[in-house]
C-alpha cells in the first residue's frame, strides 16, 4: 500500500470516487457528462498523466461522491473502458466498470435534422439495439447510428 | 379505457395485423356503421395529402363520427410557432382520437406520448405510414387468399420508398420471398438486406425489369421513380422508361398475379395495364377506407 501511494501522481482520497483510465482527449467530455461543475465537494481533475495502458490518461477524483449506475453508464458513451474506484478510508473498496445502458435519456442528440427531437423542445431517447456493434436507434425517427458517431447534447 | 395509438407498423405483432385485417373485412361487407356516433375525430394534416386525408375522413364519417382539423399547417397555429405538443394538447381536449400527418420524423410517436387520446400516424416524414402498409397487406391477403409464402416483386425506387420498407418489415411474419428490382441509384439500402438475412427472408436483386423477371411473381409492387432523386437527369430519363410496366409484359405472368401501387402513379404503369384484371391499384386504394375504419375503431378500443 505504501509503495502504491508513493507512486500516485495525485494526492490520495479519503472517501469518494476516483474515475481512472479516461483517455486524455476524452477527459473534458466526461467532466461535462457527469455534471461535475455544479458539485461543491473537493474535486481533483488531472490530465495527461502517465499511463502504461493508455500512454496519457485523465483522472477525476471527487470526495464524498458516489455515482448511481445511471450516472456512471453515461460515461460509456465517450470512454467505454473507464474504471471507477470507490474509496473508503483511503482504500479501494470496489472497482466498477462502465456498461452502456439500454436506454439513453436526453444524452445523445439525433443527427437527423428532420427528427422531431431537433424541432421541438423535448428530451431525446435512444435505444441500444446492438451492444457489440454499438448501434443506437432513435426512439422517435427510428434512424440508427453508431455510438462512435454520436453527438452529445 | 386503455389508450392505444398506431405509430409504426413495427409495433404490430402478427396476431394484431391479422385481427385488424379481419376487422377491415367486416367493414368491406358493410362500410356504413354508426359506431362512432357522437364522437369527434381530429384530422391534423400539417403536411398536405389528398388520398390519405380523404380516406381517413371518409372512414370517420362512415362510422358516424364528425371531423375537425386542418389540411395544411399554414392554416394551423403551427405557422404562428406553436409547438406540436401544444397543438396536440389543445386538439385532444376537443377530439376523441387524432389522425395526424407531419413532415417531421417521429412526430407521431411524440404526439402519442403527450396526447391523452389515441393518435394514428398518417405519415411522419420519410419514417412511417402504417395505414398504407395495412391496406397493402389487406390487398395482398384479399387477392391471394393468404399472406404466407408469396413471391413479392418490389419495383422502382427501393431506396427512398417508405412504403416498400414498411411492407418488407410487416411481411417478416409471413415467410415471403422478395425480389428487388431497381436501378443502381435506387437499390434497396443495406439495412433492409441485413434485416432480410436476420429474419431468414430469401431475396433476389436485379436491375433488369422484363417479362422473365416477373414470371414468378404473385405480387408486383410498383413505385414511382422520382425525378428529384437523381443528380444526373440524363440518368433519370434512361431509367424511368426501364421501370415501366406494360400490358405486353404480363403475358407470361402467373394467373394469381396482382399489381399494386401506393399511387399516385405517373408513367411507371402504362395505361394499357389498367384494363387487365391483374391491375389492382385502384381497388387497393379503395381498401384503404375499410382498413382505416378498422384502425380508428381499434385505437378507440371498440370491438367490431
Amino acid at each position: 500500500m505504501d509503495n502504491k501511494k508513493l507512486a500516485l501522481q495525485v494526492s490520495a482520497l479519503c472517501s469518494g470516487t476516483v474515475i481512472d483510465h479516461i483517455p486524455a482527449d476524452k477527459l473534458f467530455e466526461v467532466v461535462n457528462l457527469l455534471d461535475i461543475r455544479g458539485m461543491s465537494t473537493n474535486i481533483t481533475i488531472g490530465n495527461n498523466l502517465d499511463s502504461k495502458k493508455l500512454g496519457k490518461k485523465g483522472l477525476i477524483k471527487i470526495a464524498d461522491k458516489f455515482f448511481t449506475d445511471d450516472e456512471v453508464n453515461r460515461i460509456s458513451l465517450v470512454a467505454p473502458n473507464v474504471v471507477l474506484n470507490i474509496i473508503s478510508n483511503y482504500e479501494v473498496v470496489e472497482k466498477r466498470e462502465v456498461k452502456m445502458p439500454d436506454e439513453l435519456h436526453n444524452i445523445v442528440k439525433c443527427s437527423n435534422p428532420n427528427c422531431i427531437t431537433n424541432n421541438e423542445p423535448m428530451p431525446t431517447l435512444f435505444h441500444l439495439v446492438d451492444r457489440k456493434k454499438g448501434t443506437l436507434k432513435c426512439h422517435y425517427c427510428e434512424k440508427e447510428k453508431n455510438v462512435n458517431d454520436i453527438e452529445l447534447l | 379505457m386503455e389508450k392505444r395509438s398506431l405509430v409504426s407498423i413495427n409495433d404490430l405483432s402478427r396476431e394484431k395485423i391479422l385481427s385488424l385485417l379481419e376487422t377491415a373485412g367486416k367493414f368491406e361487407e358493410n362500410p356504413n356503421r354508426d359506431i362512432l356516433s357522437g364522437m369527434v375525430v381530429g384530422s391534423l394534416f400539417f403536411e398536405p395529402s389528398t388520398r390519405t386525408r380523404l380516406s381517413f375522413e371518409t372512414a370517420a364519417m362512415r362510422l358516424g363520427a364528425r371531423v375537425i382539423g386542418f389540411s395544411d399547417a399554414a392554416t394551423s397555429s403551427a405557422s404562428k410557432g406553436e409547438t406540436l405538443k401544444d397543438t396536440i394538447m389543445m386538439v385532444s381536449s376537443y377530439a376523441d382520437v387524432i389522425v395526424m400527418r407531419h413532415r417531421l420524423e417521429g412526430a407521431a410517436r411524440y404526439a402519442s406520448e403527450v396526447s391523452p387520446v389515441p393518435v394514428i400516424n398518417a405519415g411522419d416524414g420519410a419514417n412511417q405510414h402504417p395505414s398504407q402498409t395495412m391496406l397493402d397487406l389487406y390487398s395482398i391477403q384479399k387477392t391471394q387468399g393468404t399472406l404466407e409464402n408469396l413471391h413479392i416483386h418490389l419495383v422502382g425506387d427501393l431506396k427512398y420508398g417508405r412504403t416498400v420498407h414498411s411492407l418488407l418489415h410487416a411481411m417478416r411474419h409471413f415467410k415471403p420471398t422478395f425480389h428487388f428490382i431497381a436501378p443502381e441509384e435506387l437499390h434497396m439500402p443495406e439495412e433492409y438486406r441485413i434485416f432480410c438475412r436476420q429474419n431468414n427472408i430469401p431475396f433476389t436483386e436485379t436491375t433488369e425489369f422484363n417479362e422473365d423477371v416477373i414470371s414468378s411473381a404473385d405480387i408486383i409492387y410498383m413505385t414511382r421513380v422520382q425525378r428529384e432523386r437523381f443528380s444526373d437527369l440524363m440518368e433519370y430519363e434512361k431509367v424511368k422508361n426501364c421501370y415501366r410496366l406494360t400490358n405486353s409484359m404480363l403475358q407470361g405472368s402467373k394467373k394469381n398475379l396482382r399489381i399494386l401501387h401506393p399511387l399516385p402513379r405517373v408513367t411507371e404503369i402504362a395505361h394499357d395495364v389498367d384494363n387487365n384484371p391483374k391491375a389492382y391499384y385502384f381497388q387497393q386504394a379503395q381498401n384503404g377506407l375499410y382498413v382505416r375504419e378498422a384502425l380508428i375503431c381499434d385505437v378507440l378500443g371498440i370491438n367490431v
